[in-house]
C-alpha cells in the first residue's frame, strides 16, 4: 500500500508491488462506442486491470490530435494508449483509419525525436472485448514499466542534469531572478519515487 | 505654461499628419526610440528591414535608433545605463542560442516598454532551433572535429580562458536553444523567415499610428504582419480530391502540374499548418511551403497539426501500406518541425538534454 498521493497503485497491484518498482504514467485515449465501453465492461465485470492507465474518453479514435499525446508526454506521461473500434467496425464509419495513421506517423516522429516507439500503443477492442482491453492494458504497463521512466523535461532547461545555468547566469553579471522558471515540471509520481 | 518649451509653437489640437512630420524634427532626444537586436539569427531579418525600401528613411523619421548592432555602431553600455522602460519598441530577431543572447534579451526587456519577436528565429527558433535534436557534444564535433573542418589540434572552445591579461570569457552555448518567449515576456509577434517587407512596413506603421494616437495599439500577444488563416487559404491552387497515395521529394520528379494542390501530387508541403501572410510564394512556383512563417492561429504544436493534416489525407488503410507511404517522408521530425522545433511541445528531442553530461 503505497502512500502517492494522486495515484495510489490500487490493491489489485497486491503483494508484487515492492516499494521501489517504477509505477509508470500511462495516458489511455478510448472511443466512446468500443474501447471506453470495453472498459466500461470490463469494470462491471470485475475484470481487473493496472490503475497506471487514465483513461480519457473521446467520441472517437479519430478524434485524437497527435497534440493530445505530444502533450502527455511533455507534462510528465510515460506512454500513451490509443484504443478505438477495430478497423472496418467505426461508428463514424473509417475514422479510425485516420487514428491508425496518425498512430503510424507519430512513431517515426517520436523516434526522431528520441522516444522508444513503445510508448506509443495502438489498441483495437470492441465494447464486448473487456477482457482483451484488460490484458492489453497489463502488457502495456509492463512494457513501459520495462522502459523506464520517461521524465520529459518540457524545456525545463534547470532541469537537465550537469548544466548550472545559475552559475552561468551569475558568470555573465545577470540580473537579479536568474533564469525563469519553466513552466510544466516534474511528473509528481517520479518526484513522489525519487523522494522515497 | 506647463508643457515644455517646445510645444509651445504648436496648439494643443495635435493629431493631424502635418503635426506628425514636425514633432519628430523638434529634438532628436523627443523621438521614440527603437532597437533591434539579432541574437541567434543570420541577419536576414536585418535585410528584410531594409526591404522596405525608402520606407525605412520613415522609420529613421519617426524613431531615434538606439541599437542595431548589423546596421551601426552601439554599445551595449548605453543600454544599460538607460532608464527602465527608455526604448518603446525591441525587436528582437534571434533565437536565444548563449547566455549572451539570454542576458541581452533580459536587458533589452527591462528596458524597452514593446517587446517584438521578430521573424521565425525569435518566435519558434527557425532552422537553428534544428540543433535542439543535437546534444551540444554532438554540435561540437560536428562544427570543430568532421572532416570540413581543419583542426587538426582539435582544438574547442572554452567558456573561460586565462590570457596574461586576465579572464576572458567566451558566450556559452546553452543545453538546448530557446525562443524570445521562452525567456522574456514578449508583447509580440512578427511571424516570417524572414517577415515580407511589406508586412513588417504595415507591422511598423501600426506600432506608429498607436504611438501617435491615431491608431489603436494591437493588443497583447498579437500576431502582426501575418494573416489568422493557413497558406492553403492564400495558396492557388486547386485542392478537390484531398487524397495522397504517395509522398515523394522534389528532386525525384522532374515537373509538377502547375494547377494542381503539390500534397495530392505527392510533395510534402507545409501550407495546412502555417500561418498565411506570405502570399503563398513558394507553392505558387512549385516549392512546396516549408513553414516559414510558423503555427497558423490557434494550432499548439505545429507538427502535431501538420501530422494530423497529413495522416487525414492519406488513402492507405492497411498497416503496411500506411508505412510504404510514410517511407516517402525521409525526416519526420525535420519535416514537421523545420521551423518550430523549439517551441513545438517537446521542444529538443531526448538527445538534446539526456547526452549533455557526455561533455
Amino acid at each position: 500500500m503505497s502512500a502517492q498521493a494522486p495515484v495510489a497503485p490500487a490493491r489489485t497491484e497486491g503483494a508484487a508491488t515492492a516499494a521501489a518498482t517504477f509505477e509508470p504514467v500511462i495516458i489511455g485515449f478510448t472511443c466512446n462506442w468500443c474501447s471506453y465501453r470495453a472498459a466500461d465492461l470490463a469494470g462491471t465485470a470485475r475484470v481487473k486491470y493496472p490503475p497506471n492507465v487514465r483513461l480519457i474518453r473521446l467520441m472517437c479514435s479519430g478524434r485524437l490530435d497527435p497534440t493530445f499525446v505530444l502533450k502527455a508526454y511533455a507534462e510528465g506521461a510515460d506512454a500513451v494508449l490509443v484504443s478505438g473500434c477495430h478497423p472496418g467496425e467505426c461508428h463514424y464509419i473509417e475514422q479510425n483509419y485516420k487514428a491508425l495513421r496518425r498512430f503510424h506517423l507519430l512513431q517515426r516522429t517520436i523516434e526522431a525525436l528520441g522516444i522508444e516507439p513503445g510508448r506509443l500503443q495502438l489498441v483495437w477492442a470492441s465494447a464486448a472485448e473487456g477482457v482483451r482491453l484488460a490484458n492489453e492494458i497489463a502488457r502495456v504497463t509492463e512494457e513501459v514499466r520495462a522502459l523506464g521512466p520517461l521524465n520529459w523535461p518540457a524545456g525545463n532547461i534547470v532541469d537537465i542534469d550537469s548544466v548550472n545555468l545559475d552559475t552561468a547566469w551569475e558568470a555573465t553579471g545577470g540580473d537579479a531572478g536568474g533564469p525563469p522558471e519553466a513552466p510544466g515540471g516534474v511528473n509528481p509520481d517520479h518526484a513522489a519515487q525519487a523522494a522515497r | 505654461m506647463s508643457p515644455t518649451a517646445r510645444s509651445s509653437g504648436k496648439p494643443k489640437p495635435a493629431a493631424k499628419p502635418a503635426t506628425k512630420a514636425t514633432a519628430p524634427a523638434a529634438r532628436a532626444g523627443a523621438k521614440p526610440k527603437l532597437a533591434i537586436f539579432g541574437a541567434a539569427s543570420c541577419g536576414g531579418c536585418d535585410i528584410a528591414i531594409v526591404n522596405i525600401h525608402e520606407h525605412i528613411l520613415e522609420v529613421a523619421a519617426a524613431f531615434e535608433i538606439v541599437l542595431w548592432p548589423t546596421i551601426m555602431d552601439g554599445k551595449y553600455s548605453e543600454i544599460e545605463a538607460m532608464e527602465d522602460g527608455e526604448i518603446t519598441v525591441t525587436l528582437v530577431s534571434g533565437s536565444m542560442r548563449t547566455d549572451e543572447t539570454v542576458h541581452l534579451a533580459r536587458l533589452l526587456r527591462r528596458k524597452s516598454k514593446l517587446m517584438v519577436a521578430f521573424g521565425s528565429c525569435a518566435s519558434e527558433g527557425c532552422i537553428p532551433g534544428l540543433a535542439n535534436l543535437s546534444s551540444r557534444k554532438q554540435i561540437l564535433d560536428t562544427a570543430f572535429s568532421t572532416t570540413s573542418t581543419d583542426n587538426p589540434e582539435g582544438i574547442r572552445p572554452v567558456w573561460e580562458y586565462q590570457a596574461p591579461e586576465g579572464v576572458l570569457h567566451l558566450p556559452e552555448f546553452e543545453p538546448i536553444l530557446r525562443t524570445l518567449d521562452q525567456v522574456v515576456d514578449v508583447d509580440y509577434t512578427i511571424p516570417g523567415c524572414p517577415p515580407e517587407s511589406k508586412q513588417i512596413w504595415a507591422a511598423l506603421q501600426a506600432v506608429v499610428a498607436a504611438l501617435d494616437g491615431t491608431g489603436p495599439l494591437p493588443p497583447k500577444g498579437a500576431v502582426l504582419g501575418a494573416g489568422e488563416s493557413t497558406v492553403c487559404d492564400e495558396c492557388a491552387r486547386k485542392r478537390d480530391v484531398k487524397k495522397i497515395d504517395h509522398f515523394v521529394r522534389i528532386q525525384q520528379v522532374a515537373s509538377f502540374d502547375p494547377e494542381i494542390c503539390l500534397l495530392e501530387q505527392g510533395l510534402p508541403c507545409n501550407g495546412p499548418a502555417t500561418r498565411d501572410g506570405c502570399g503563398a510564394l513558394c507553392p505558387s512556383v512549385a516549392a512546396p511551403c516549408i513553414g516559414c512563417y510558423g503555427a497558423a492561429e490557434g494550432v499548439v504544436d505545429y507538427g502535431a497539426r501538420l501530422m494530423s493534416a497529413y495522416a487525414s489525407v492519406i488513402v492507405a488503410t492497411k498497416p503496411d501500406e500506411i508505412d510504404k507511404v510514410l517511407d516517402g517522408i525521409a525526416d519526420p521530425a525535420g519535416q514537421f518541425y523545420r521551423f518550430s522545433l523549439a517551441a513545438s511541445l517537446l521542444r529538443s528531442s531526448r538527445t538534446a538534454w539526456k547526452s549533455d553530461g557526455e561533455q
